[in-house]
């Protein structure tokens, strides 16, 4: 895996805000205890969840859906759980 | 410094509802124009609503949009613009079915047409009997009409800048409005966007309060930008609570709970609405409950190591009802306030949900301001729509699902009157002042070279507790007066906030270092309109003048941010075309 650009974390960050804050409160926690650990391929399942529309978002985080990708699931975990 | 300068024939700021429905009029007109806006357009907070949006269509059982227009009125405790009410509520049914031709997803009666569905405050007959007048998409009806509105955008070649931030806006001499600068939150440069016309869709600023329904993007961009361009801001005191959000998170706890049973206690482990309502007790209406709940927390009765919330229990209901008949407020309360209701009380605290004041508009959209002995001469160039702008269509309290229905028809207004502009008296572009970018320039300067200042989040957190304690449900002239000298401290520190990191790149510390500027002005106007309004009106709910004076107080307040003083104007009587609605005790 090649390193992951420094700009890319800030981006990724700056895109955690979010039309719902419902959202807002999850990905900050999430910011905060979990972000700087992820691993190359788990920030790129991160970054592909942030693609997802809000509502969308927020009943996977809440548990009343659920995705097909297991990299993107295992971050679902995080987020379900912090 | 130059400054790297585009032009556009119009720019709007803020793609949520109002600002995608304005772009959409004027790029399908075939004017070049540009959305701006701080995250992806259909991450607005539009998204949020659930509810619906009104219109007279009459599908379910005989509506009329005068009587809406009187549900209207009767909301705004009759501080609303009758002629405004009267515009949005006869374009409801032509502007929703407009949306469904637009392909938005309403549910459907088995006839086909638009479901209506019930909702508070929607009546027949002037206030006789409940009307279903609510159109929605499932409980997404926000988000089904922000991506419907976002196509469309796409369709017609509105150009996006995403991930850009409007920082100041720009007058020339004569005051009229030239564009805006605004940052490249990508390469962290600031650009000159000059326009023939600029409209702000910017949305709230209910971040101003500590506990907040609102996204961390709802900032008050807009409303910092005109305060600081010398545009006052209309009927800033009003702003609707919901009574039990989850304290120090904003998300909100249905009333439903207490239907079910649920109590709210105090430090005392008191149920303190017996106390109130002694028949109601903790079914009383919504702003009652909010303001014993607030009261409560004032006279040091609170919960919690500040003593800033009361606590809702539901243990006694036993975790067979918690579980079948309240299961998604079990998961918020464990994920937003860490405790278990079967055996746990909930932290709540009434909560902001929306602002009634902002931007003057008129019914056209256009910004409008006092000049010479004229209330409401229009600020050439510039426009704005939605929650930011004050029509005013909500008056002292909004009435829901007309949030909506703002959005649209105030959009589309603005977007159809600034094509009018452009084309008829501004064909091309008036010159860009010398100075366009320097308030922009020296504000980043500013936060670049600033040492020994405070942390945004400090001071942030200071001007929200400040806000949410003097300027909430519960108000009385000593603690608003307090309040006021208060947020001026607050204000104060606010000009020497420190960031540490100073790169350029989606450089997030900076860009909330700029939202903060916007917010302060917010809650400075907020608590200084609400300290001189001595009557309780709507949301404005006064302990010391607890009735409606409309013989003194049926008017708008506008604050000015520079000298920080407040003039006034008169309220709308005149709709256009039917009679005036005269002012009424407000029961229900």
């Amino acid at each position: 895996m090649t390193p992951i650009d420094p700009v890319e974390l800030k981006r990724i960050r700056w895109r955690s805000r979010r039309g719902l804050l419902e959202l807002d409160l999850v990905l900050e926690r999430f910011l905060a205890q979990r972000f700087d650990a992820l691993s190359p391929a788990q920030l790129a399942a991160y970054r592909e969840l942030l693609d997802l529309p809000d509502n969308d978002f927020l009943d996977i985080v809440n548990g009343k859906a659920d995705l097909d990708d297991a990299a993107q699931m295992e971050i679902v975990g995080i987020l379900r759980a912090i | 410094m130059s400054v790297p300068v585009r032009r556009f024939d119009a720019v709007i700021v803020g793609g949520g509802g109002a600002g995608l429905r304005a772009a959409l009029q004027l790029s399908e007109a075939g004017l070049n124009t540009a959305v701006l806006s701080k995250v992806f357009p259909t991450r607005s907070h539009t998204v949020a609503a659930q509810g619906g949006i009104s219109a007279s269509l009459g599908n379910v059982q005989e509506d009329r949009w005068e009587w809406h227009m009187y549900d209207t009125v009767k909301g705004s405790d009759w501080l609303g613009d009758q002629d405004a009410i009267e515009f949005m509520c006869r374009k409801a049914p032509e502007a929703v079915i407009e949306l469904e031709h637009f392909g938005m997803p309403f549910d459907r009666l088995e006839n086909g047409k638009i479901y209506q569905r019930p909702f508070g405050g929607h009546t027949q007959n002037n206030g006789k009997t409940p009307v279903q007048r609510a159109c929605a998409a499932a409980d997404r009806t926000g988000h089904a009409m922000l991506h419907t509105l976002y196509q469309r955008n796409v369709r017609a070649n509105t150009q996006f800048f995403v991930e850009w931030m409007a920082l100041d806006l720009i007058r020339d001499s004569e005051g009229d409005v030239v564009g805006v600068t605004a940052l490249e939150m990508e390469t962290g440069e600031i650009f000159i966007l000059h326009a023939k016309a600029v409209l702000f869709a910017t949305g709230g600023a209910g971040r101003i309060y500590a506990a907040s329904t609102n996204a961390f993007i709802n900032t008050g961009d807009g409303l910092g930008m005109c305060v600081r361009a010398g545009i006052p801001l209309e009927d800033m005191e009003f702003w609707q609570f919901h009574p039990t959000g989850v304290a120090g998170a904003g998300v909100l706890i249905t009333e439903g709970v207490r239907g079910e049973g649920g109590i709210l206690l105090n430090s005392n482990g008191e149920r303190f609405m017996e106390r109130y309502a002694p028949n109601l007790k903790d079914l009383a209406p919504r702003d009652f409950v909010s303001r014993s709940m607030e009261l409560e927390v004032l006279e040091g009765r609170g919960c919690g190591p500040n003593k800033d919330y009361v606590l809702l229990k539901l243990d006694h209901l036993g975790p067979d009802i918690i579980k079948q008949r309240l299961p998604g407020i079990r998961e918020i309360a464990m994920k937003f306030a860490g405790v278990d209701p079967i055996k746990d009380p909930i932290p709540v605290i009434p909560t902001c949900h929306y602002m009634m004041g902002g931007i003057p508009t008129n019914y056209r959209g256009e910004v409008v301001v006092p000049k010479g002995d004229e209330p409401e001469s229009r600020v050439n160039g510039f426009y704005a729509a939605g929650e930011c702008a004050c029509a005013s269509v909500h008056g002292a309290n909004r009435l829901g699902t007309n949030s909506l229905l703002d959005l649209v028809v105030f959009g589309k207004s603005a977007g159809d009157h600034m094509i009018q502009f452009i084309k008829n008296e501004m064909p091309t572009w008036k010159e860009l002042p010398a100075d366009a970018a320097d308030r922009s320039l020296a504000r980043v300067a500013r936060l670049d070279g600033q040492t020994g200042g405070e942390e945004v989040p400090e001071v942030r957190a200071a001007m929200q507790r400040t806000v949410q304690s003097r300027a909430g449900v519960f108000r009385n002239s000593a603690n608003l007066q307090q309040g006021v000298e208060e947020i001026k401290q607050v204000a104060e520190r606010v000009k020497r906030t420190q960031i540490k990191d100073k790169s350029k790149v989606f450089n997030t510390a900076r860009v909330e270092a700029l939202e903060l500027d916007n917010l302060i002005e917010v809650a400075v106007a907020t608590l200084i309109s609400a300290e001189a309004r001595k009557e309780s009106r709507g949301a404005h709910a006064h302990d010391d003048y607890q009735h409606r004076d409309d013989d003194n107080w049926m008017k708008h307040t506008l604050y000015y941010g520079e000298t920080r003083q407040l003039t006034y104007k008169p309220v709308h009587t005149k709709p256009l075309s039917v009679d005036y609605i005269p002012p009424k005790e407000r029961t229900f």
